[in-house]
């Protein structure tokens, strides 16, 4: 059945932009990125956005709807009363590009800060051998799909620009503990670094990245807390500390 | 509203130029004020409580707010079984209430707690308020220096936690008791303090430091398979986490509540048998 949506749909570019309205048709069934290219194939052919796999797996369409970040491919226009006028904006975290399209480099900057995985110097390639419950904790962080609605969603970035210097945020924070919970990774000094060079110290774990990840990612509870408190082993608890002074060793492992 | 010109967060340069702090259309108010308001109504309930100074004992019930009662100056009967290691303190002229002594511990522990911290965050602080709102403070600087820094701290107050945990439970089988002190009874107090000592240990079970302390810490769980067991089942558990620091922290003042009444006289502590 089709209806009659009304949209506010942000356009402009980073010196300037403003929201314009626009009248559409919808479809029974249709998600808001089918909308935004309905529009783009009849009412403004310029209009600006990013996609790809229209499935919620490439993470491409992450944008800001009625001020929520989230996917366009995965928001079913049947949410939103048939009254309710529907607001599309860039996602507010980083600059413009072009319209709904926004430069997410940030993130690829800190993906390369994150030190790679080292495997161990006694082992060949194809001789690692893992339990399956050593390697299922982390494997809930390979489901990310780099959306980066955490990103965009972490009040430490997204409301102070000043901090994307020395903070990571919460993807990388997912990358971090996935390499720390690694049974393998013969890298020590995850757990410091986190703090020290990512940030973790400047989450306060208010949850919204977790709440805004299409995969359903725990992110806190499973990545952030766990790599908080292994931070605390080594870093701030005396106990553990003296346990490390007398045993010479990082921590339990 | 005009644009904000402070320049940063979602106002900074290059990103986009919008006026609204937020454009959610949703109700995200709500739950912070909820959050404030019914926090706020238990610390003045529990800082009432913690001074009155009387009322917290009627045999065989004692409060949670003054268990274990360790001063010299607690009612008849009612000092913890390891006996009283304060004496009776005045400033002022007023008496030091044995309440005093021991609700750091598990206010602490409350303070501390990752949910606590999430909730207070965003409702108190406004840090941020909810989701995509941006927040009202120029400068964030998170849990990296004084005084915010002491969170780490959180598995201290969770063993002192614990130990309160044990003294409670106590508790609630003291009251397996008549008023004369006579065991193998049971009333609606002793139902009210194993509800209250029963969601505490929900409460502290559930913590993510206990999470991380039972095996969290690991990343070889095949060769740690009991730690592991433990926290497969903590982490069920911790599903749970914010709900049982709610209900638990209702069941610390109901029962409290009920002492009260029942040591005022207001109502009769019902024996079932």
């Amino acid at each position: 059945m089709a209806r009659t949506l009304k949209l506010r749909i942000w356009r402009g570019s980073d010196q300037d932009g403003a929201l314009q309205d626009v009248t559409v048709e919808a479809n029974s069934g249709e998600v808001v990125l089918d909308i935004i290219h309905r529009v783009q194939a009849t009412q403004m052919g310029d209009l600006a956005v990013r996609w790809n796999c229209k499935a919620g797996k490439c993470g491409s369409c992450s944008m800001e709807i009625n001020g929520k970040p989230r996917l366009a491919c995965m928001t079913q226009v049947s949410a939103y009363a048939e009254d309710e006028v529907i607001t599309i904006t860039p996602l507010r975290a980083f600059p413009v590009i072009k319209d709904l399209v926004t430069d997410v480099s940030f993130n690829y900057k800190k993906a390369l800060e994150v030190r790679a995985y080292e495997h161990p110097a006694d082992l060949a390639p194809g001789e690692a051998r893992m339990e399956q419950i050593d390697v299922e904790r982390s494997q809930e962080f390979r489901k990310c799909i780099e959306c980066f609605l955490c990103q965009n969603t972490c009040h430490v970035i997204r409301d102070h620009e000043e901090n994307k210097k020395s903070f990571a945020g919460p993807r990388f924070f997912i990358r971090l503990a996935e390499l720390d919970m690694h049974p393998l990774d013969t890298l020590r000094n995850r757990k410091q670094s986190a703090q020290e060079e990512h940030g973790l110290g400047m989450c306060n774990i208010t949850k919204c990245c977790t709440e805004v990840c299409p995969e359903h990612i725990r992110i806190t509870d499973n990545a952030i807390i766990p790599m908080k408190e292994r931070v605390v082993d080594v870093k701030y608890d005396p106990l553990r500390w003296l346990g490390s002074v007398i045993r010479k060793r990082e921590g339990i492992l | 509203m005009a644009i904000d010109t402070s320049g940063n967060g979602v106002f900074s340069e290059g990103r986009a130029k919008l006026s609204a702090r937020t454009l959610r259309t949703d109700k995200w108010w709500l739950q912070p004020l909820i959050t404030v308001i019914v926090l706020f109504s238990f610390i003045v309930y529990a800082t009432l409580r913690a001074f009155e100074n009387g009322k917290y004992f009627a045999q065989p019930l004692i409060s949670p707010f003054y268990s274990p009662c360790l001063a010299s100056n607690c009612v008849k009967d009612s000092p913890s079984f390891i006996g009283t290691i304060f004496g009776t303190y005045h400033i002022f002229g007023m008496t030091v209430s044995p309440s005093l002594f021991i609700l750091i511990f598990p206010l602490a522990f409350r303070m501390t707690c990752y949910y606590y911290r999430k909730a207070y965050y965003r409702s108190f602080w406004m840090s941020p308020p909810a989701c995509a709102v941006a927040e009202p403070h120029a400068k964030y600087t998170g849990e990296t220096r004084a005084p915010l820094i002491i969170q780490n701290g959180h598995r201290y107050a969770f063993y002192a936690g614990l130990v309160f945990n044990v003294f409670l439970t106590i508790d609630a089988i003291g009251a397996f008791r008549n008023e004369k002190g006579q065991w193998g009874h049971m009333s609606i107090g002793t139902l009210v303090l194993l509800a209250n000592a029963t969601f505490l240990w929900l409460y502290s079970m559930s913590c993510h430091t206990c999470r991380h302390t039972v095996g969290g810490r690991h990343r070889n769980f095949s060769k740690h398979p009991i730690r592991y067991k433990l926290w497969t089942w903590v982490s069920i558990l911790n599903h749970k986490h914010q709900n049982f620091a709610w209900i638990s922290l209702f069941g610390v003042a109901l029962a409290d509540l009920y002492v009260r009444q029942v040591s005022g006289g207001s109502i009769r502590n019902l024996y079932f048998f």
